[in-house]
C-alpha cells in the first residue's frame, strides 16, 4: 500500500506585476516559502519539480537551485500547457508515493503581466506565391479565416457550446457575466489578487468585448506570480512536530488525466471528458464525493469555461449547471462555494503558477488561516485546473484530523 | 478565370465546392490533418469522404480583439455537419448576437482569401446561413 502524500508547507507571492524580480526571483520567494512555511530545509528535499511555460527549456528547476541549493536532487522541470503548476505537484508527489523521496518540492512560476493574447500568432504577409504546408496544406494562415486558436474565443466556444446541448432559455451573454461578477465579488478579499476590484454587472457587460460572450474581465488576467509546496509522507510527517501535523493537509486524491479521443476534439478542444475523468477518479481515490466539498478552486480561465466545470466535476446535476449557477450555490455563502480566491479572472493565472495557486488557497482554508474569507469549517476542498492540448489536475485535499 | 488553390487541402473546389476528410479504415474516426495514425483506434489505413456541405451551428464566438493583421470581428465557430464537426467561420451575415443563432442552419460558402504574385486566388471556405 503507498503511503499518503501530504502538504507540509506551502506559498504564494502576490499575483500582478512585479516589474523588479525575473521568475527565478518570484520561484525563490515561493520555495523559500514554502520551505520556511513547512519548518524543513532544502537539504531535506529528496525531488525538485519545477515548471515555468514560457521558459520550458530553459530549466527553472536548477534555476532555483543555483539561488537556494544545489543538492544534487533529481530536478524534473515539468510543462503541460496551464496544468503545469499541477503537473509539478503531481510529479512531487508520486516520487514520495513511490518511496524514492521522504519529502519533495514543487515550484510554478509564470511572468505574463502585459503579455496579451498567448495563441494565434500575428499574420504575416501571405506568401509571394501560394505553396500549401503543413499538416492542413494551407497556403496562408488559417487564423481569422478557419475559426479562431485565441484562447478567449475557443473558452468562448465552449461556454456556447454547453448552453446549445442544454437548452438554455436565458440571456447567454448576461449568465456569463454574472459569473464574472461572482469571482471579482470574491477577489476583495483576497490580498494576493492581482485585481480587487468589485465590478457591476454593468461594467462588467460594457468592458470591452474580445470574443463574444467574453469581455475583458471575464478573461484570466495575465500577470506575475509563483507558487511553491512541500510535501511529505505520512511516515516522515508522524516523526515532525505536533504543530507541523497539524498545519499539514492530506493529499487524498493527486489525479492527471489528458483527453480521449472523441468526435470533434481535434476540431473544438473538449476539454470537459479529461475533466470528468479526473474528478470521477479523484473522488474514487479520496473516498469522497462532490456533496463533501467544502469548496472549490476551479480552471475559469474564462467565465465561459467555469460554467461547464460546474457540471464537468459534477458539483451539479448532469446537464444543470445553469440552474446550479443561478441558484446561488457557487458564491462564497453558497452550498459549494466556487473560487473564493477570485479566480483566474481576478486573482490572475501566471500559467505554470496557478495549479499550486490554488491548492495554495484550499489549503488555507483548511488551516483555517484564509483571514477575511475564510469559509468557516472547511475540512474538503477541490482544486482543478486545465491546460489545452490537453491535460487536467485535480486535487483533493482533506483538513488533518 | 484566375487559377485557383484551396486554403488547405482537404478543401475541393470545382463545381460543388465541399471539404474531404481522411477517415480511419477500422473505426471511422475523421480527421482533416495529415495522419500518421488514428487517435481513436491506433488504426493506420484511411480513406478519404466527403463532408456534408449543410449543417448546424453548435457554437459560436465573435472575435473583436485578434492577433495583429487579423480582420474583426468575425464569427468563428462549430458546425455540426451530418455527425461530422467542422471548424469554420459563419461568413455572409452580420457578426452579432441578433444574426448568430446556436442550432441554425448553414451551408459551405467559398470566398477569395487572397492573390499571389503569379495570379492564383487562394480559395478559403465558411459557413452561411439559409
Amino acid at each position: 500500500m503507498a503511503e499518503n502524500v501530504w502538504i507540509l508547507g506551502i506559498h504564494m507571492t502576490k499575483f500582478g506585476k512585479h516589474p523588479d524580480k525575473d521568475t527565478v526571483d518570484l520561484a525563490t520567494e515561493a520555495a523559500m516559502g514554502a520551505l520556511n512555511d513547512a519548518g524543513v530545509q532544502m537539504k531535506d528535499m529528496g525531488i525538485l519539480a519545477a515548471g515555468s511555460l514560457m521558459g520550458a527549456g530553459l530549466g527553472m528547476g536548477q534555476s532555483i537551485q543555483k539561488q537556494i541549493g544545489q543538492t544534487g536532487i533529481p530536478v524534473y522541470n515539468v510543462a503541460n500547457a496551464c496544468a503545469t503548476g499541477a503537473t509539478a505537484l503531481r510529479t512531487a508527489v508520486m516520487s514520495v508515493k513511490a518511496g524514492e523521496s521522504d519529502y519533495g518540492l514543487a515550484v510554478g512560476v509564470e511572468k505574463l503581466a502585459g503579455a496579451g493574447l498567448l495563441a494565434g500568432g500575428a499574420r504575416k504577409s501571405d506568401e509571394n506565391v501560394f505553396t500549401p504546408s503543413g499538416r492542413y496544406g494551407a497556403v496562408a494562415p488559417v487564423d481569422g479565416r478557419i475559426g479562431t486558436e485565441t484562447m478567449p474565443g475557443v473558452f468562448a466556444q465552449i461556454g456556447m457550446e454547453y448552453l446549445h446541448e442544454h437548452e438554455y432559455g436565458g440571456e447567454q451573454f448576461e449568465l456569463f457575466a454574472r459569473i464574472s461578477e461572482k469571482n471579482h465579488a470574491h477577489s476583495t478579499l483576497n490580498p494576493l489578487a492581482a485585481y480587487t476590484k468589485k465590478m457591476s454587472l454593468e461594467e462588467i457587460m460594457g468592458d470591452v468585448m474580445i470574443a463574444y460572450p467574453n469581455t475583458r474581465p471575464m478573461c484570466s488576467a495575465n500577470c506575475d506570480g509563483a507558487a511553491a509546496a512541500v510535501v511529505v509522507s505520512d511516515s516522515v510527517l508522524k516523526k515532525l512536530s505536533k504543530e507541523q501535523q497539524s498545519r499539514a493537509v492530506k493529499i487524498a486524491a493527486s489525479i492527471l488525466t489528458t483527453d480521449p479521443w472523441e468526435e470533434a476534439c481535434q476540431v473544438l478542444p473538449n476539454v470537459n471528458t479529461l475533466t470528468r475523468n479526473a474528478a470521477k477518479q479523484a473522488y474514487e481515490q479520496a473516498g469522497v464525493g462532490p456533496e463533501d466539498l467544502d469548496l472549490v478552486e476551479l480552471h475559469d480561465c474564462f467565465a465561459t469555461a467555469e460554467l461547464v466545470h460546474y457540471d464537468n466535476l459534477g458539483l451539479c446535476e448532469p446537464g444543470g449547471a445553469t440552474d446550479f449557477f443561478e441558484s446561488g450555490a457557487t458564491w462564497r455563502d453558497g452550498k459549494t462555494p466556487v473560487n473564493v480566491s477570485g479566480g483566474l479572472e481576478s486573482k490572475g493565472h501566471p500559467i505554470a503558477a496557478t495549479g499550486i495557486a490554488n491548492v495554495w488557497e484550499i489549503c488555507h482554508h483548511l488551516r483555517g488561516e484564509a483571514g477575511d474569507r475564510q469559509i468557516e469549517g472547511a475540512k474538503v476542498g477541490l482544486a482543478h485546473v486545465i491546460g489545452l492540448g490537453s491535460a487536467c489536475g485535480v486535487h483533493i485535499l482533506e483538513k488533518a484530523a | 478565370m484566375a487559377k485557383q488553390i484551396p486554403l488547405v487541402d482537404y478543401l475541393v473546389l470545382g463545381d460543388a465546392p465541399h471539404l474531404v476528410a481522411h477517415e480511419c479504415a477500422s473505426c471511422g474516426a475523421r480527421f482533416f490533418d495529415r495522419r500518421n495514425a488514428c487517435a481513436s483506434c491506433s488504426g493506420t489505413k484511411f480513406k478519404s469522404v466527403d463532408v456534408p456541405t449543410e449543417g448546424e451551428l453548435k457554437a459560436y464566438t465573435i472575435v473583436s480583439f485578434a492577433a495583429p493583421g487579423v480582420p474583426v470581428p468575425f464569427v468563428a465557430g462549430v458546425i455540426d455537419c451530418g455527425g461530422t464537426s467542422v471548424r469554420a467561420n459563419v461568413i455572409n451575415t452580420d457578426p452579432d448576437p441578433e444574426h448568430v443563432k446556436l442550432g441554425m442552419k448553414v451551408r459551405l460558402a467559398t470566398n477569395v482569401v487572397g492573390t499571389d504574385d503569379e495570379g492564383t486566388e487562394a480559395i478559403g471556405f465558411g459557413f452561411e446561413p439559409y
